[in-house]
């Protein structure tokens, strides 16, 4: 074969030998791989990109406010309590499972919150660890339901949905909330505290640097194998970009309050949950189950402990959330998780790019969606609409976002790619 | 050799080199009142293509699946390299070398090839050594002479032949002695089954005991060093490559005048006739 032949006389990549394969070298080959891969039907984060723009470009002309340095404070801050649930839910989407419980399992971990901490005085960090702890449970008792009975977790989530509202009402009582005082870190934490500009510029610049050391790392030890390797110039350009992204936000933010911690402790777990998705046997294995559950098993995969591990983990994001949302109200009240709090959760994970068809997803579209959703409901409150229009508009993106999911999985299948 | 050849089986020659690496003797196995498998005597060496064939209901997959741990027998010895062992679940059956690939390959299309050859044994688990297990698939892949553009696509851009070959080179990652393939060839176009036979060959040639169940006498023809034959649960006869269809059919459906034979008999008959210009018109003039 010429392939073959032509190894002996030059030095070729062992990746490359085939002559069918298109050479994507540099910065340019990157680009032309990209386009290909979107043209396929692998959009990755574009359409939540390009949808950004558009709902941005949209509010900001009808209301000027939007966009300043105070109003996307707010819209960060009311981010993280249904981003941090929708990073559960990217876990269970993954393996092409639903909860639809996370906005009751939130409520209850919020109200646990509340009765332990301000009704029984316990120390807040303990309350809230506790908070977490019922949600971990709540999630053993879905995947035991699921796994022992074969239970569709639809059906489990939905029993939970109504069970576990029961029980924050249940908790909370008579009289309905109870108010979180006032200056105590958890109710600062939601609020009021921002990392010193100092601090946001130095983690912006260590978040590129970062970003562009592991992937140089990378395309190092595979340039060291004799695999096609990115090259420095285009990781160099991409972590100017980020990094150049960053600072701007962060300059932008800073004109008025500044970064909240809340938020960056939010980005934060999205990325340790990127990692755990892209770089660990156990992300591996959460992709592997929902793309074939069979071949999975097969493969020696315990499919068991990894539907354990998703429901454990998204109830578990649920409770935070309901603590991060309690922080922000300064209350745990009856119509805590409830409402929209759950389609918003699910919504802004599939608008983010994870299929609702398993196996496909990542922790960014928690992070992209919830801007998105967040974007949303927050410009249509700036315009003065009222909620049933918001609801009506906020559906209207969820089917546009689960069609266009759709759409690229049939151009995937198209283009031979699942 | 324990062979039971009925009619027209010549005497089967075992290869050269010593021991089987894989040998059944007696082994039954019955689901209920039905006997599946009756007092099965198999052998296989290593550097040997042993094919299984047989009508449906001879018995192929249960005897497939009691060498891969999924079924216990009920009686019988299986030994492995010369020990008696109990093969007791699919674990044991990969711990002990034996690799099995299912008909439906059983891979994750929206992974990589990579992430399908390693699935479950991934390299550093907190860390994924994504590096060394991509050299190691090309050097696999490359010793398979496989021709897979690339190794980072999904599995669902694959044809069925590469996907075959994935398939194949997974199970000899774990380095088996064994593998049994479940009809490799079925479903598969005349390129891709070439493709597949070849690479059953270079299996062979790593020194590897094949087991190939397959319906294609063909395919079964082009690689088998020896063709065991199953009839209803019980061995009925084994031959070398060389054995004819006719004595291949008349052992897989247990009798000389049977439907193939028929069948034959009446097309070579029609085919004369065709050929016979006197008595019919050409079928071209007929169409036109």
């Amino acid at each position: 074969m010429s392939g073959t032949e032509r190894t002996r006389t030059e030095p070729r990549r062992i990746d490359r030998l085939d002559d069918r394969l298109a050479a994507d070298e540099g910065v340019a080959g990157a680009a032309r791989a990209f386009g290909r891969r979107v043209r396929a039907g692998d959009l990755g984060a574009l359409p939540v990109v390009v949808g950004l723009i558009i709902i941005w470009t949209v509010f900001q002309t009808l209301n000027p406010v939007f966009l300043s340095s105070n109003n996307l404070v707010n819209l960060l801050f009311d981010c993280c309590s249904v981003g941090v649930i929708s990073l559960g839910i990217v876990c269970v989407l993954m393996l092409g499972e639903i909860d639809l419980s996370v906005g009751s399992v939130s409520g209850m971990s919020s109200a646990i919150l509340g009765v332990l901490w301000v009704n029984h005085g316990w120390p807040v960090l303990a309350a809230a660890v506790a908070a977490v702890l019922a949600g971990a449970v709540v999630g053993l008792v879905y995947a035991q339901l699921f796994n022992r009975f074969g239970m569709p977790s639809f059906v489990v989530t939905l029993a939970g949905l109504l069970a576990f509202l029961g029980l924050q009402l249940l908790l909370l009582g008579q009289e309905g909330s109870i108010n979180l005082p006032f200056g105590s870190t958890m109710v600062n934490f939601g609020q009021l505290v921002f990392m010193p500009p100092v601090v946001a510029y130095i983690i912006a610049v260590l978040a590129a640097a970062g970003s562009f050391a592991t992937s140089a790392v990378i395309a190092a030890s595979r340039e060291r194998a004799g695999l096609t390797a990115k090259s420095m110039t285009f990781l160099a350009l991409r972590s100017g970009v980020v990094l150049v992204l960053l600072l701007v936000v962060v300059w932008y933010l800073n004109r008025d309050r500044g970064v909240p911690w809340m938020f960056g402790v939010f980005a934060g777990l999205v990325l340790v949950m990127n990692y755990a998705f892209t770089r660990t046997r156990w992300g591996r294995s959460m992709h592997a189950v929902g793309g074939n559950r069979e071949a999975a098993r097969r493969a020696g995969i315990k499919v068991k402990s990894i539907y354990v591990s998703a429901f454990v983990l998204c109830s578990s994001f649920a409770a935070l959330g309901g603590i991060f949302g309690a922080a922000r109200l300064a209350s745990s009240s009856q119509q805590a998780g409830t409402g929209d709090v759950n389609l918003n959760a699910i919504a802004a994970a599939v608008i983010g790019g994870t299929s609702l068809f398993g196996g496909r997803g990542n922790a960014f579209s928690a992070l992209l969606g919830i801007i998105v959703i967040q974007s949303i409901s927050n410009g249509l409150t700036l315009l003065n609409l009222s909620s049933s229009l918001r609801f009506m508009i906020t559906g209207a993106v969820l089917a546009v976002a689960v069609m266009v999911d759709s759409l690229a999985r049939k151009s995937r299948a198209a283009h031979g790619a699942a | 050799m324990t062979t039971t050849t009925e009619s027209s089986g010549r005497p089967p020659s075992p290869p050269p080199d010593s021991q089987p690496v894989l040998s059944l003797h007696g082994v039954s196995k019955s689901f209920g009142a039905v006997s599946a498998l009756t007092d099965i005597d198999l052998e296989v060496f290593p550097r040997e293509v042993v094919a299984l064939v047989g009508d449906n209901g001879a018995g192929k997959s249960t005897l497939v699946k009691v060498l891969a741990g999924v079924h216990l027998p009920d009686s019988g010895e299986i030994r492995f390299e010369g020990r008696p062992v109990h093969v007791t679940d699919p674990s044991t059956a990969l711990g002990l070398g034996i690799a099995t690939v299912f008909q439906d390959l059983a891979l994750c299309e929206n992974l990589d090839v990579v992430a399908n050859l390693f699935l479950g044994q991934e390299l550093s688990p907190l860390r994924l050594d994504e590096v060394h297990m991509e050299t190691r698939s090309w050097e696999l892949l490359h010793e398979l002479s496989a021709r897979i553009p690339s190794l980072r696509t999904p599995v669902a851009s694959l044809s069925g032949g590469q996907r075959q070959t994935v398939a194949i080179a997974r199970s000899l990652l774990l380095d088996p002695k064994v593998i049994i393939l479940d009809e490799p060839t079925a479903a598969l176009g005349v390129a891709q089954t070439a493709e597949v036979l070849d690479l059953i060959e270079r299996v062979r040639e790593r020194g590897l005991g094949v087991i190939m169940v397959s319906h294609n006498m063909e395919d079964v023809r082009a690689v088998a060093d020896r063709i065991v034959v199953l009839r209803l649960g019980r061995n009925n006869g084994v031959f070398e490559a060389t054995a004819s269809n006719e004595e291949l059919v008349s052992a897989i459906t247990g009798a000389s005048d049977n439907s193939v034979s028929r069948r034959t008999a009446r097309r070579t008959q029609a085919a004369a006739d065709a050929t016979d210009p006197a008595s019919t018109p050409t079928p071209t003039e007929a169409d036109s």
